[in-house]
């Protein structure tokens, strides 16, 4: 098989795992007496139907891109980092903090990317952590990440119900960051902001390591067999801590991101799962830019279409869960996609 | 009437076909030698009686009586027993615990007590001495086939196959597993012994099949064959057995380890030195250190105490990225979990290791042009043959995977070379060429340091010898100045005098 | 006579929170020792906990809700085992996508019989039970007072799998598995269906487990109510050394982190901080343990 062929038969897995996933889905509304050509139509139009809600596609998609990163980063190099979201809120949550102390002393054009990069630190940190576990106890960096997300969670939920809360706030969060903070609306009066870009950027850079840098090969080599990456000179311990901070601070963008864009503020809980779609979105998109961007795009749209979907059909738009539930098991069983094309693998 | 008649078996794996057609007959209470080159089809044929693998087609019968043999519990009713190549053995539980595994007696919980009395009884029979209480990770490599054959023989086995037995024995231990074997022939069983070894294959059957690419060659009474006729039948064209080696024209000292202590268990430690234009072979058996002493070479691992000395420097805190830089390059043992990246393209495989060399990039940044060149380069003087450097490694035969790994490693102009089992698992073809290669290395006035288990190959390559046994190097000796019965007894840890 | 009544206070709460981690433990160690990693445990808990909910609320009756826990762990159980199986899905992945199944689906389910997000109307709660005579102990009266039979139950459930582990043919079996699964193949062992078993069994526990948390220590079932409880459970698994007593005894202790926190918020600290803390120590004690334990030599590896 060649390369090309490879390619096209990832692409096609992804394909089909989504496919089964929306059918199966589809299946299990009608059983609750739902109907799902109704529920899908109405997902599409809430995602797609307008320009408003084409630009909350856009909006929603940026972060996932951002978290599709991490998780994909991670798994090239043979890692799970399922800690995305605690990496999320210990990233918008510095990043937060050190926006709103200096903006009083220090102009914008300094705070903004101070506060962008202590917030990467932030992630880098935490998923180094986990990283260092790792490599040092050889411990399942699953558990050790879930941990890592009950407790950033807490943490930060802790700081902004306490010490960083809005003055005369009901609702758990901080002040809201200076307008010259925020990062600018591409359309006015939506939450699409130039983040967008970033998220672009971000990708390029990405493709860029991977393919064009020694870093990405140790990266994958490491992926692909650890021991033979380790005869060959590769220092795996560090690598291994190396990639899970990274992953973190692409993953702490997600959240620094959606702080400074499009809440312009960090809110108690934001992040509801976004660290966890983020594992969906590296499988589909294979870990490799251009998937991952259309499979944030994915997301993005069904989190968009979600709350229409739920008021048309009646069905919580939690269906989205299960949806991405089910791409992430389909994609790990690719036996299961041959078997239903009737190819047997040996 | 025959105990086994396996008639027309066919299997392939994916589009390999890996027995075509195959009849095999073994009588009642003789010695059958199963004799072919690695990836014959032998051992396919023995897991297919034995119920782990399926056949596409054929039929066996067991004295006369057809049979479908599912799994190897189906086999184990039928009589017939399997000690494999690699032990199937736990090695975190003891030996009784082992010998009765899947077939303990009581009802639900296990009644040691009856296990042990039956197990009494037949070691006696056989002559057997276990230590029931002894984990299996604690034993040699002799014991644990002991065990696996007892294992055999306490599942009721009257047909027992034995899949390259001495690979991993010593010569002395060899002698004793043929003692086992005799006495179980006395006893009246029937034995299958899978080798690749045309002298044991003379010493010890009554008959012979051989086998090539997965076709029966002819099935002969061992009496009525030569070794040369035997080889002959088993790679398909007269060999010439001999490598013609120049003379040994030593140079100047490069690899020296000094009391390199590998082993935590023992306080020995070996000290060697490798000079230019040598070829070094360590002998042993299997799991005296060889292993650890490849880490601690390559750079992936520490050595308990002592020093190694590369061209004058200590390099014994040197990681393996630096070693590579320095002119030190490694054939591992283990090809597909120490030496290759098995789903990436033939191409990065070549990059792996000098993806920092300054040919291969400039500032972290690859440069595929020279890369591409390089491998272009290295799969044409090597000849493997490929159909483009993008494709995954891993759908090269292993001979040509490991002319790729010896390619990269050798192709950079080396200084030293640590080659370690770089024929395992190879067939002839490929074996000549790698050994021919180690040679024009050595001629070149490389160093290399030769690392292997199979007697054979130390004898014919080395200049120099060693013996490593529980991670001492007990004796050293010029080639040419030892005999094979010597090593032998060396590599069972008696020192010279 | 205060601080006795605390420490008894400590000691039932302890006991009532360890049940369903234990449960969990047990089964995760289970199916380990036969070589499987099962990552949806937290998912199976939630599933198990919905199950548990529906059935007490369509029969008024807790134990109803629990056969309906455990018909539902069986059932993702024999799925898990044919994708894991059958399809050699890769395991670490598959159960995290199940995690991401069941907190959805389980609202969805949820709206559709409650017509509420994310919170069931209230169900019937499994009675508890006070021993006659020995309630009556000064102190120690409270163990035997009010007391749910799910901890005696615990109990018994982790001496049998103890005793199956250690002691029977079965257990002896899957510990070979989960070391060796081709020499126990080549022992005649039929490896596929023992695994089958164990997953199964694993599947049932945790989803007994869950339903423990809706229907015996609550009365109604709130989305992601196992809270991480799966993943603590896997971690006691790691800290008993993959032994059904062991799981029982690191869940005892993780439970212990979680009674603490009753106790702080009685003292007016904050909420989040006291939350935290089962967490923290489930992390330092992985990170304490984790070289010194030895798992299963071929966990996750099919051959």
């Amino acid at each position: 098989m060649t390369r090309n062929r490879k390619y096209l038969e990832d692409v096609g897995f992804s394909l089909v795992a989504i496919l089964l996933s929306f059918l199966l889905v589809a299946v299990i509304m009608l059983i609750l007496g739902y109907n799902p050509i109704e529920a899908y139509k109405a997902l599409f139009e809430g995602a797609f139907g307008s320009s408003y809600s084409l630009s909350l596609t856009l909006s929603k998609s940026v972060p996932l891109i951002f978290v599709g990163l991490a998780v994909g980063f991670a798994l090239q190099g043979g890692l799970f980092n399922i800690g995305g979201e605690g990496q999320i809120y210990i990233g918008g949550f510095v990043a937060a903090i050190t926006g709103l102390l200096l903006s009083h002393t220090i102009p914008a054009f300094i705070t903004l990317p101070v506060a962008v990069l202590s917030g990467m630190a932030g992630g880098f940190l935490w998923g180094g952590t986990i990283g260092l576990i790792k490599a040092k106890l050889n411990i399942n960096e699953v558990i050790v990440a879930i941990m890592m997300n009950y407790i950033a969670q807490l943490m930060t939920s802790y700081f902004v119900n306490g010490p960083f809360i809005a003055a005369k706030s009901m609702t758990p969060q901080t002040e809201i960051l200076p307008l010259n903070l925020q990062l600018p609306k591409i359309i006015p009066n939506t939450q699409l902001t130039t983040s967008l870009y970033i998220a672009l950027i971000m990708c390029v850079l990405y493709g860029f390591v991977m393919k064009r840098t020694v870093f990405g090969f140790e990266v994958k080599a490491m992926g692909n067999n650890l021991h033979s990456a380790a005869t060959g000179g590769i220092y795996v311990a560090r690598n291994t801590v190396l990639i899970m901070a990274l992953s973190g601070a692409l993953a702490a963008m997600a959240g620094i991101f959606e702080v400074f864009g499009t809440y312009g503020r960090f809110i108690d809980g934001f992040s509801s799962g976004i660290g966890f779609t983020g594992i969906a979105i590296a499988f589909i998109g294979q870990s490799t830019p251009i998937g991952i961007i259309l499979a944030s795009l994915l997301f993005g749209s069904l989190q968009a279409g979600a709350m229409q979907m739920s008021m048309m059909a009646g069905i919580s738009a939690n269906i989205n869960n299960v949806i991405q539930g089910l791409v992430i098991v389909f994609i790990a069983t690719p036996n299961i996609i041959r078997f239903a094309f009737g190819k047997r693998r040996s | 009437m025959p105990a086994i008649l396996m008639k027309q078996i066919s299997k392939a794996f994916d589009r390999l076909k890996a027995l075509d057609h195959v009849d095999f007959e073994v009588d009642a209470g003789e010695v059958h030698c199963l004799l072919g080159e690695n990836g014959a089809g032998k051992s396919t044929l023995m897991n297919i009686l034995y119920g782990l693998y399926h056949a596409d087609a054929g039929e066996i019968y067991i004295h006369g009586k057809a049979v479908h043999i599912a799994n190897p519990k189906i086999a184990q009713q039928y009589h017939i027993g399997m000690v494999h190549q690699h032990f199937m053995l736990i090695e975190s539980m003891t030996v009784l615990q082992n010998i009765i595994l899947g077939n303990e007696a009581g009802r639900f919980a296990i009644d040691y007590a009856e296990n042990r009395s039956r197990i009494d009884e037949l070691e006696r029979l056989y002559h057997f001495d276990f230590d029931l209480d002894k984990p299996i990770s604690v034993l040699s490599v002799g014991e644990k086939q002991r065990v696996e054959i007892f294992k055999a023989l306490y599942r009721g086995a009257d047909i027992v196959i034995l899949d390259e037995p001495t690979a991993v024995l010593t010569p002395q231990e060899v002698d004793v597993l043929f003692r086992i074997l005799d006495d179980m022939r006395k006893q009246g069983k029937t034995i299958i012994f899978i080798t690749h070894k045309l002298h044991e294959t003379m010493v010890l059957s009554d008959r012979v099949t051989v086998l090539r690419n997965g076709k029966i060659i002819g099935s002969l009474r061992t009496e009525e064959v030569t070794p040369k006729i035997l080889a002959t039948m088993m790679v398909g064209y007269a060999i010439d057995f001999d490598i013609v080696k120049s003379t040994f024209k030593p140079g100047k000292p490069v690899l020296e380890l000094r009391q390199l202590k590998v082993l935590a268990a023992s306080h020995a430690t070996i000290s060697l030195q490798v000079r230019q234009g040598e070829i070094y072979g360590i002998a042993g058996v299997d799991g005296n250190g060889q292993q650890e002493l490849e880490g601690i070479l390559a750079g992936t691992a520490k050595p308990l105490s002592g020093r190694i000395i590369f061209n004058g420097e200590d390099i014994t805190a040197m990681p393996a990225a630096k070693r590579k830089a320095k002119g030190i390059a490694l054939i591992p043992s283990d090809r597909l979990q120490n030496a290759i990246l098995p789903g990436m393209p033939i191409i990065d495989n070549y990059l792996l290791g000098f993806q920092h060399n300054s040919m291969f990039s400039h500032f972290g940044i690859l440069r595929f042009n020279v890369l591409k060149k390089h491998a272009d380069n290295m799969v044409n003087q090597y000849s493997i043959k490929i159909s483009a450097l993008e494709q995954p490694i891993s759908q090269l035969s292993g001979g040509n995977q490991q002319k790729i790994v010896f390619s990269r490693e050798a192709g950079l102009n080396p200084l030293l070379l640590v080659a370690v089992q770089p024929v395992r698992g190879l067939d002839i073809g490929a074996i000549d060429a790698i050994h021919r290669q180690l040679l024009q290395l050595r001629d070149r006035g490389k160093a290399i340091l030769l690392i292997s288990t199979e007697l054979s190959e130390i004898m014919e390559m080395s200049d120099t010898i060693g013996v490593l046994y529980k991670g001492e190097l007990i004796a050293q000796r010029k080639a040419g100045e030892v005999t094979i019965e010597q090593l032998g007894l060396f590599m069972a840890g008696e020192r010279p005098e | 006579m205060a601080t006795m009544m605390f420490v008894v206070n400590m000691l039932t709460m302890t006991f009532r929170l360890a049940v369903p981690i234990a449960l969990a433990s047990i089964g995760v160690s289970i199916s380990e020792r036969a070589g499987i990693i099962n990552l949806g445990i937290e998912g199976i808990m939630l599933l198990g906990a919905l199950g548990g909910a529906v059935g007490s609320y369509v029969f008024s009756n807790a134990w109803m809700g629990i056969l309906l826990a455990l018909i539902t762990g069986i059932a993702i159980g024999v799925l898990y085992a044919f994708f894991v199986l059958k399809f050699e899905a890769n395991q670490s992945v598959i159960g995290i996508g199940l995690n991401i199944i069941a907190s959805g689906l389980t609202v969805v389910i949820v709206k559709f019989i409650w017509k509420k997000e994310g919170i069931s109307g209230i169900v019937t709660q499994m009675s508890t039970y006070s021993v006659p005579f020995l309630r009556n102990i000064p102190v120690i009266g409270a163990f035997f007072t009010d007391q749910s039979p799910f901890i005696l139950l615990t109990l018994l459930i982790a001496l049998a799998c103890s005793y199956g582990m250690w002691r029977t043919k079965i257990g002896l079996r899957l510990q070979a598995i989960g070391e060796n699964p081709l020499a126990a193949a080549t022992a005649g062992i039929p490896v596929a269906r023992y695994r089958t078993g164990a997953i199964v069994v694993g599947s049932s526990l945790a989803a007994l487990g869950g339903a423990y948390l809706s229907i015996v220590h609550s009365n109604l079932f709130v989305s992601n109510m196992v809270a991480g409880r799966g993943f603590i459970a896997i971690a006691a698994n790691i800290l008993g050394g993959w032994n059904p007593m062991g799981s029982l005894l690191a869940s005892l202790l993780f439970a212990f982190a979680q009674a603490l926190r009753f106790q702080f918020s009685a003292v007016h600290f904050p909420d989040q901080i006291s939350q935290i803390i089962p967490y923290v120590i489930t992390l330092l004690v992985l990170v304490g343990v984790g070289r010194k334990t030895r798992a299963p030599a071929k966990l996750g590896v099919l051959e």
